[in-house]
Formats: C-alpha cells, sequence, structure tokens
C-alpha cells in the first residue's frame, strides 16, 4: 500500500528533527520518506510474532563505573569551538522573557 | 621500486632497518598529494606542518630503540569523522566547518602509540550518509582509476587516497559497507572488524549500533598489522569488547586447507552484474585449488536487510545528530528570532539534503504512533538476519560474497535516485546488522578497467579465518594500483 505523507505530518517530524524546511523541501521530504516507507514495508512480508528486538547483536548489559572525573579541565579550548562565548560560558539566544 | 609503491609494512621494515626515514616518507606522501589532489580530492585537511614535525619526533624515538611497531614512522590518512586533537574535523558537513577537537579517538590514538605520522583528514559522504563520496560539503572525491567515476562510500576519500598512493594506509569507518564498498571500487583492501572490536570514542556516531573502525590499505598484511594496533577494550565505550585475540597477524598463513567456503545462491542472481560475479567466483576457484571447501547454499533473508537497516541507521542518526545544534560547537546561522529558531536554522542551513532526509525518516521512524511498526519491526528482523548467519557459520567458516552489484558508478549516477543507491549496499549490510567481520581484497577489473572486489565475511571474532583466506588468496595476485598513480608521482620529477 503506498503510504501518502501529509502537510501535518512533514510539519510534526520537522518539529521533532529541528529542522526547518523550506516549501519545496516539504513537497520533496514527502515523496522521499512515502517512498522509502513503501520499501520498508516490505518488512511486514516477515512474520516476526514472537521474536525479540535485538538492539545488540552481543548480549551487553549496563557498563558502569565509578563516578571519577579522568579528564582535565579543558575549558578554554572547548570554548574556542563556540559560536559565541562570553565570561568562560556559552552564549544562546535569550530563553526566558 | 620508489617508495610510494611500499606498503605500509615494507615501509615499516625499511624505516626500521635505516633505508628510508619517517620524514622522506612524509615528504614522499606529502608531494604525491601536491600532485594528485587537484584531481582526486580526497582530503579535507592536510596538515603538511604538523606531518613533518611528527616524523621528525617518531625519526628519533625509532632511532632511539623506544618505537619498534611495524609501523612505526608510516605515514597514515584518517577519516574525517575521527576526532583529531588540535586538527580540524568536520565529517565532510558544513555543520562542522569549524570544529577543532579537544580530544583524538582512541584508535587514532593507539594508531599514534604505534608511531603513526598522521598526513590529514579523508573526505567522505556527510556524516557517512551516502555510497560515492558525493554528499561531502567539500567537493567529491574522484576514483584514482577513473576520474569520471566516484571512489564509493563513505570512506571513499580513505580509499581513493591509499590507492593514489597520497598515503600508505587510512582509517575509515563502516556502517552499512562504508569500508568495504570503496575498498571495492578502488581497488584496495579494507577490514571491518567485529562490532566492539575497535572502540568508538571519537568517532562522530551516526549509527551507533552499527558503527565501527577498520583499516584500509595495499594489501591484507597492512590491514592485521593496522587493526592489530587499533583494537583495543575501552571503558570509554560501552560497547566496547574485550578480546585477548587480537594479534591478527599470527593469522597471515598461507593456508586454506580444509577451509569451508559458503557462496550464498541469493548473493549471486539477479541484480549481480555478470563481469563482477565471474571475477569473484573466479577468484573463489583460487582458494578452491589451494584446499578450501567450496559449497553454496541459501542464506535467505537477504532482502530484508537494506529495510531494516535503514530504519534502524536513521533512527540512531537522527537521536545522534540531535546534538549539532548551533550551541557548542560548529555553524550557527546568522539569522533567527529566538532559541529555538537558532537550533532550527542552523541546522537547515548546515546539513545537506541526504543527512536530512535520513533525521526526517529516523525521526519519523521512533515517533509516537510508529515506533512499534518500524523501529521495532526492524530490530526483529535484525534478530532474524543474526539467525541466518549463525545458521551458516555453523556450517562454514566464512561466506564469500560481492562488496557491491556493480564497479564504480560514474559520478552524479546515483544521488538522483536513493532507493536505488541503497539497493547498491545490499551485501554489506547485513554484516553490520549482525555486527560481523568483513574482509574486502581486490580480486580483479571490468572491461573498463575498474577495480573489482570480493568480500569475505566471518563469524563474530573470526578476522584471523578471513585474514588467513585473504592473505592466501593473494599470494596469486600482488597489489597493483592506478596508472594514473604512477603519472602523478612522475609529474613531480
Amino acid at each position: 500500500m503506498a503510504n501518502i505523507i501529509s502537510d501535518e505530518t512533514i510539519e510534526y517530524v520537522g518539529i521533532l528533527a529541528k529542522l526547518e524546511l523550506s516549501k519545496e523541501e516539504k513537497e520533496a521530504a514527502k515523496k522521499d520518506m512515502g517512498r522509502m516507507l513503501d520499501y520498508i514495508d516490505k518488512l511486514n512480508e516477515l512474520d516476526t510474532s514472537g521474536v525479540e528486538p535485538m538492539s545488540h547483536v552481543f548480549p551487553v548489559h549496563n557498563v558502569f563505573r565509578e563516578d571519577v572525573v579522568v579528564n582535565g579541565d579543558d575549558r578554554e579550548n572547548m570554548l574556542a569551538n563556540a559560536p559565541e562565548q562570553k565570561d568562560g560560558a556559552f552564549v544562546v539566544p535569550k530563553t526566558v522573557e | 621500486m620508489s617508495i610510494l609503491e611500499l606498503t605500509a609494512v615494507e615501509l615499516g621494515k625499511k624505516i626500521k632497518a635505516g633505508e628510508v626515514t619517517a620524514v622522506e616518507a612524509a615528504k614522499a606522501a606529502l608531494a604525491q598529494i601536491r600532485a594528485a589532489e587537484d584531481q582526486v580530492n580526497a582530503f579535507v585537511t592536510i596538515d603538511e606542518e604538523g606531518a613533518l614535525k611528527r616524523a621528525e619526533e617518531v625519526q628519533k624515538q625509532i632511532e632511539a630503540g623506544t618505537l619498534r611497531g611495524p609501523l612505526a614512522g608510516v605515514p597514515v590518512a584518517i577519516k574525517d569523522n575521527m576526532c583529531t586533537k588540535g586538527m580540524l574535523t568536520t565529517c565532510s558537513s558544513k555543520i562542522l566547518y569549524n570544529f577543532v577537537p579537544t580530544y583524538t579517538a582512541e584508535a587514532v590514538l593507539n594508531l599514534e602509540k604505534a608511531g603513526a605520522v598522521i598526513l590529514g583528514k579523508t573526505n567522505m559522504d556527510e556524516f557517512a550518509m551516502g555510497s560515492t563520496t558525493e554528499t561531502s560539503a567539500y567537493g567529491e572525491t574522484r576514483n584514482p582509476w577513473n576520474l569520471d567515476h566516484v571512489p564509493g562510500g563513505s570512506s571513499g576519500g580513505s580509499c581513493a587516497a591509499v590507492a593514489a598512493n597520497e598515503c600508505f594506509y587510512a582509517l575509515g569507518s563502516d556502517t552499512g559497507g562504508s569500508i568495504r564498498q570503496p575498498s571495492s571500487f578502488c581497488g584496495v583492501t579494507g577490514i571491518k572488524p567485529t562490532y566492539g572490536t575497535v572502540s568508538r570514542y571519537g568517532l562522530i556516531a551516526y549509527g551507533s549500533s552499527l558503527d565501527q573502525i577498520g583499516p584500509v590499505a595495499k594489501d591484507v598484511t597492512d590491514c592485521a598489522a593496522i587493526l592489530e594496533a587499533i583494537a583495543s577494550y575501552d571503558p570509554k565505550d560501552s560497547t566496547s569488547i574485550r578480546r585477548d585475540d587480537t594479534d591478527f597477524t599470527s593469522a597471515l598463513v598461507d593456508d586454506v586447507k580444509g577451509l569451508r567456503i559458503g557462496i550464498p545462491r541469493d548473493y549471486f542472481g539477479d541484480g549481480l552484474n555478470p563481469e563482477v560475479k565471474a571475477s569473484i567466483l573466479t577468484a573463489v576457484e583460487v582458494l578452491k585449488s589451494k584446499g578450501a571447501i567450496v559449497e553454496e547454499f541459501d542464506l535467505s533473508l537477504v532482502e530484508y536487510a537494506i529495510p531494516a537497516y535503514y530504519v534502524i541507521a536513521s533512527a540512531e542518526a537522527s537521536s545522534n545528530l540531535s546534538r549539532f545544534d548551533g550551541v557548542k560547537y560548529g555553524y550557527r546561522a546568522e539569522h533567527y528570532d529566538g532559541l529555538h529558531s537558532m537550533y532550527k536554522r542552523s541546522r537547515s542551513e548546515g546539513f545537506g539534503p541526504e543527512v536530512k532526509r535520513r533525521i526526517m525518516l529516523g525521526s519519523f521512524v521512533l515517533s509516537s504512533g510508529y515506533y512499534d511498526a518500524y523501529y521495532l519491526k526492524a530490530l526483529r528482523t535484525k534478530a532474524l538476519i543474526k539467525q541466518a548467519f549463525d545458521k551458516a557459520f555453523a556450517s562454514y567458516d566464512l561466506i564469500v560474497a560481492p562488496a557491491s552489484p556493480t564497479t564504480a558508478p560514474r559520478l552524479g549516477e546515483s544521488l538522483c535516485d536513493p532507493i536505488q543507491m541503497y539497493l547498491g549496499d545490499i551485501y554489506t549490510i547485513s554484516v553490520n546488522l549482525a555486527g560481523l567481520p568483513g574482509l574486502t581484497v581486490p580480486c580483479g577489473t571490468d572491461a573498463k578497467g575498474l577495480p573489482i572486489g570480493m568480500q569475505l565475511i566471518g563469524d563474530c571474532f573470526q578476522e584471523k579465518k578471513l585474514i588467513r583466506a585473504g592473505f592466501s588468496f593473494e599470494q596469486s595476485r600482488k597489489y597493483q594500483g592506478p596508472p594514473l598513480a604512477k603519472q602523478w608521482e612522475a609529474s613531480l620529477k
């Protein structure tokens, strides 16, 4: 069955993805995503009932370590990468009015 | 023979013997880079000054006897998705156009401990998303065998740089075939190790459950030596695995007697280019003549690997790439209205179309209402694919497969139809889903003179079987680089 992606869906996914798409990009994304989902729907041919979802190929569990600081203070170099910085902090647009 | 034609291990021996210095080797590679880069564009960043300085230091340590490994003094190129302290690391994206890491990836640190001299950072598909190195924000890389063709991807820069003799070996990363497919297209050798063998610390994440760093080089001997150097248990990577069998060079043995090789019928049917098929089956005959036992079998589920992969990889990418928001590093949009607008504009202007496509798809399959139908379904499919491989490896030591259905496509041919491009990953993707090791060795060329690679797939932790089989095979076929590599070198004289 062909997947039709609505304007609302693209708007919603854009919010989740934190992307601001132009009108043309939105139209292209609707078509792209529809085609990709049509293709992905092939998985529905497979009977996966009773199969556990496998997120890891090895039976790894949470790996714990002592909460000890091992890296030094590298504040200056890290801040040097910031688009905007002031007084040892990252500067962002005002968030609270 | 010129320095540039040596393999990494051959060069390492000569440096150790005092026949060549690390500085001479670095100078030779840098000269070749100057001669070839206009046409190949394998590098995003070239650190001439740093490389020469480092080569001098390493040379002193070799002479003092404090550096003795097989790779000491040998110049290397690093894929631009691995962090290198103090050296620009872009992931071939505009969003990281000015990012200078404050630390070095563990795999690269391991190489530095082994005496590597880093020449620079290699081009790739943006965030490793692509199969051609055409989605890079810094221009496409061209295939040194034919400049009208792509080098493959996403580690296209690393593979092209090795083929062009711009470096003696390189590191790549492989999420769905990104080492094995470009190695095949560029006529070089590459290994994607078992998941967890090489630390992902400092590798800019794409699909964390699939990503693995591995070597790209001229032959299997080099790859074994490099893998031995970069493999390590790393507490900083929670998926790192403790292995005590990482002495990979011990498997460089010319002997495949009794090795059971499976040929999946479903990998050699429709859709595989006849020239590629013939070349690989001829290579299999070589292994057979050396005593390997070869059988055909049905792997099954092959057609479900690509859809499952694109759900899982896109989902992980949408989460991993949420860190790029214009706050702590990288690109920030010039015009915006408030915090959220700043995030959105920075990301929309900073990411290219293929990255946005996958972030959108990933956000969708993880969204409420679709998570079970798409994401969990894909993870269940992954479990079945793993079972299919488990069954195969109960009967076979290794599986032979193509690395790609075709040889390298022409530039500009692949990007117009994403699904068609994704289908090209059919022989490499399931290896990542199942966490398996895979090795690509060159086995021939097509009528146009473009390289063909054979992929060997092993069960988890069975790299040594791959190395033994690959090494045995290449005894019949010594490394041959592209004619252009020699021309570039001659142009300097």
